[in-house]
């Protein structure tokens, strides 16, 4: 018995050394298999759960118009079996141990997980490894599955004004690139997929070498990781996965859209076209974003909702943890009596005070602060660490993590002023406008 | 990111499971009355340097006069709009310079404050906590702010046919109790709102011993002690009866409400008075529900509408239970032309329910997942708290995880049976549809 695991622990060491760095600052082991499967551990022994996370390399930034959503779509068919696993097993085989599991799709990922308690750790690597290759899609369930996608949509977006909205936006801030298109699909799209598309999708993209396994919890690495490599390690590496090109254009002018419909309060979105975590103003652009919309005390919600009563609700997202750059969403809902123009101006105004005065010493400390803090709370939660590991593993490397609160407390008054000046232009701004119509 | 599907939605106030391996020694937490009324209950953490306090205060609208909806929220609201020591705008600044998060909002029974702060910064989230506790101004300027934002909020929340739903439905199920609070009662009186009103309800309502606190992370019982009587020093009791409870309404027969709007979803809420938190059926019934609606992929509702039939993307019931018997209710979306089916299906299940012994295997899937389920309800600081609050608040007490396997354990399929007959009542319920009515041509 001795003799035995005194193996896995020299086999382990090997592992060990190759990442040291990581090893050190965050405690994350990675390792490659040689099938191409990225794998993330990171124990967390403060209570007697894990997360199993599996992360694909696909989304509707590898999607094309006519079959756009195919990867949501194809995520709902994950749930439906494999020739091992009947259709409906899978959650059922997940809740009769205890767990929760779901799946969640994105412009540049999809990805699976299930929580639970520590020691049944076993269920997510053997449904999984299965998953990752013997899907059935089955047809009829296919025809079904379709119709459950489509009453998404219209829950989502099309019968909520604002979401309708934002998707008209972003479809306006892109012209050559696929951050362009919903992730669920234009409706007329879900309605032409097949069941032949989704076979194709699913050979082309679901494979160890486009995949990372991300386990947060309480387990033990040297126990675990060889029972990755049994259940995945055999699984053959798949074809060379297509290569995104589209590369979006400077944008050379303001664009404008309307959208129409029954709705009670007017709203406008601003998207600003800003770069992706891996360039070096992303730290800036994130502090921009706390001053600008971080709790009650930042500027937006200060002077349009408090102040000036001119907006129910404002305030600013930055999406750049993605593989191409994509948008900083400025926004707000108009208060009746005010008008759209009121709150815009009032937006930009914020935005120009960025460009001509640099913030105070005490802003920026307290965006560096809600971010460390942040940063030190989320550990609280095992889902929320794998999350963060997932995704930048996904769209850049998790190794920007070791950095990152370093990198946030560099940022300097004046690098807030110059990416204020760089990225948030007239020009460089597509608008949004929800006119409430009465039915 | 779009999430698939919906998260599994077992809104019973509380949903602790036992764990597996756990002896009677080790207690989820601790219970220290305190000499001013407050009723603590603390439980040590020190892996992360985090300290996460949970309140619940008797101020929620069952303590507020019928004749004024809607007072104990905006009271609890404004709480954090300026005291004698701090404006509204300094409270933000601090709170969010320390990467903390402080807030104060209303309920049924209970208004709620939260705190969340690094350790080093225990001492500055007190300080604020307290001070929005006992010494808010309600200054007239900020009532003004906050009633005008209360109403544009109520009107936007009529752009989302899901909230209508639930408004109508709310109104129908409980009529005048106190549960029963809906927007339109709420923008009734806000006009009529006076400070007096909210300075009165605030005297008799927020007082230490209307106070249960849970203090969860890096702080030990000495400390966090020493820190309360500091920081709530010289707040007094109260003691003034809460209104008496005005009865539910009671549905006879069968109440549909048709609301049309141009959307392309049926939106429907179905359902009647269910049970209190209190009441010894709770288990059982929360298994019955797990059966019918409430257990996600693996509930009968989910199989047939969405999984076999690609009807919803949503459907699911839940049982709210709290002090006085909640609503149960079924939620689900459909394409204005299927409406009718929906419904249809809906009240087939639930009749299923009464009339047929569920199997074996259904029984024994369900207890699997609330016994197995566990430690995944106590895997966040922020989750111990409100387990604690509510141990505390439904008297379940702190061995409660102990005896919880056994609990759910004892339900028989017969029980299944008996309690899904005892409260659910698919020929006397509630039956709301938001939607295109033209198109979903409704039969009900």
């Amino acid at each position: 018995m001795k003799y035995v695991r005194s193996i896995i622990l020299l086999f382990l060491y090997a592992v060990f050394v190759v990442t040291p760095a990581l090893g050190r600052d965050m405690k994350v082991t990675e390792k490659v298999l040689p099938n191409g499967l990225k794998v993330l551990l990171k124990e967390e022994h403060k209570a007697p759960v894990i997360t199993f996370q599996i992360w694909y390399k696909v989304g509707s930034r590898n999607e094309k118009l006519g079959t756009t959503g195919i990867s949501h779509l194809l995520e709902h068919m994950m749930f439906k079996g494999t020739k091992k696993y009947g259709p409906k097993t899978f959650s059922q085989t997940v809740m009769r141990n205890g767990g929760n599991d779901n799946a969640f799709t994105g412009k540049d990922y999809t990805a699976y997980f299930e929580n639970f308690a520590a020691d049944r750790i076993g269920i997510s690597l053997d449904l999984e490894s299965d998953r990752m290759q013997n899907l059935i899609l089955d047809p009829k369930d296919f025809l079904s599955e379709r119709e459950v996608v489509k009453e998404e949509r219209r829950m989502r977006t099309d019968d909520d004004p604002t979401s309708t909205m934002v998707e008209e936006m972003t479809a306006a801030a892109f012209i050559a690139h696929p951050y362009e298109w919903p992730v669920i699909g234009w409706m007329a799209d879900i309605n032409n997929i097949t069941r032949d598309d989704l076979y194709n999708h699913y050979r082309a993209y679901y494979a160890p070498n486009n995949a990372t396994i991300v386990v947060v919890g309480d387990f033990d690495t040297k126990t675990l990781l060889p029972q990755i490599e049994k259940y995945f390690g055999q699984i053959p590496r798949g074809p060379l996965v297509p290569r995104v090109a589209a590369v979006e254009p400077k944008q050379l002018g303001e664009r404008r859209i309307i959208v129409k419909k029954q709705a009670e309060l007017p709203a406008v979105f601003a998207g600003y076209h800003t770069p992706d975590l891996k360039d070096k103003d992303s730290y800036a652009i994130e502090a921009l974003q706390g001053i600008l919309a971080s709790g009650k005390s930042s500027r937006l919600y200060k002077t349009l909702v408090y102040e000036k009563q001119l907006a129910l609700y404002a305030g600013g997202d930055y999406d750049n943890i993605a593989n191409d750059p994509n948008l900083f969403y400025v926004y707000a809902g108009v208060m009746p009596g005010k008008t759209t123009e009121e709150v815009e101006n009032a937006i930009y105004a914020e935005i120009e005070k960025l460009k001509t005065t640099p913030v105070t010493d005490e802003e920026l400390q307290k965006a560096k602060n809600q971010i460390e803090a942040g940063f030190i709370m989320g550990q609280d939660s095992v889902f929320y660490q794998a999350m963060l590991l997932g995704q930048y593993e996904t769209v850049a490397n998790v190794k920007l993590l070791e950095k990152y609160v370093e990198n946030i407390r560099a940022v300097t008054k004046e690098d807030i002023q110059r990416v204020a000046k760089e990225y948030f232009s007239e020009d460089n701004r597509t608008v949004g406008i929800l006119v409430p119509t009465k039915n | 990111m779009k999430l698939k599907r919906f998260i599994l939605l077992i809104i019973l106030t509380v949903v602790c499971q036992s764990p597996q391996k756990s002896s009677a020694a080790e207690l989820i937490g601790k219970r220290i009355p305190l000499e001013n009324g407050m009723v603590l209950l603390i439980s040590e953490k020190h892996d992360i340097p985090m300290v996460t306090v949970n309140m619940a205060i008797k101020a929620g609208s069952t303590a507020e006069p019928e004749d004024k909806p809607g007072l104990a929220s905006i009271t609890a609201s404004l709480l954090m709009q300026g005291t004698s020591k701090r404006s509204a705008g300094r409270i933000n600044s601090e709170i969010d310079f320390i990467g903390g998060s402080l807030s104060v909002s209303g309920g049924n029974d209970f208004a709620s404050a939260s705190l969340r702060v690094l350790k080093k910064d225990i001492r500055t989230g007190l300080d604020l906590l307290s001070d929005v506790l006992m010494n808010p101004v309600f200054d007239q300027k900020e009532i003004d702010r906050k009633v005008k934002e209360i109403l544009a909020e109520i009107q936007r929340q009529k752009e989302e046919p899901g909230i209508v739903a639930g408004e109508a439905f709310t109104k129908a199920v409980y009529g005048r109790h106190a549960y029963g609070r809906t927007n339109d009662d709420v923008s009734a009186y806000l006009p009529k709102l006076t400070r007096q009103d909210i300075f009165n309800f605030y005297t008799a309502r927020y007082s230490p011993n209307s106070i249960i606190i849970a203090v969860v992370g890096d702080v030990n019982e000495k400390e966090i002690i020493a820190l309360l009587q500091e920081y709530f020093k010289g707040w007094k009791r109260s003691d003034q009866p809460l209104p008496a409870s005005v009865p539910p309404s009671v549905i006879e027969k069968t109440v549909v409400r048709k609301i049309d709007k141009n959307i392309t979803q049926a939106n429907i809420e179905m359902g009647n008075i269910g049970i209190s938190r209190e009441n010894p059926d709770f288990y059982a019934v929360m298994i019955m529900n797990y059966i019918l609606g409430g257990g996600g992929f693996s509930s009968r509702l989910m199989d047939n509408i969405r999984d076999n039939k690609g009807l919803a993307y949503g459907v699911h019931s839940v049982f709210s239970a709290q002090k006085e018997p909640g609503a149960f209710s079924v939620s689900v979306q459909t394409k204005n032309e299927s409406a009718n089916e929906v419904i249809a299906e809906t009240l087939k299940e639930i009749r299923r329910i009464q009339t047929e012994t569920v199997s074996d295997k259904e029984l024994a899937d369900a207890k699997a997942y609330f016994t197995g389920s566990f430690p995944l309800k106590m895997d966040t600081y922020a989750k111990i708290a409100a387990i604690l609050t509510s141990i505390e608040i439904y008297n379940l007490g702190l061995d409660y995880p102990q005896k919880y396997s056994a609990l759910i354990n004892a339900v028989t399929r017969e029980d299944v049976r008996r309690v899904a007959k005892k409260y659910l009542h698919p020929d006397n319920l509630v039956i709301v549809v938001v939607a295109n009515l033209e198109k979903a041509k409704l039969n009900y």
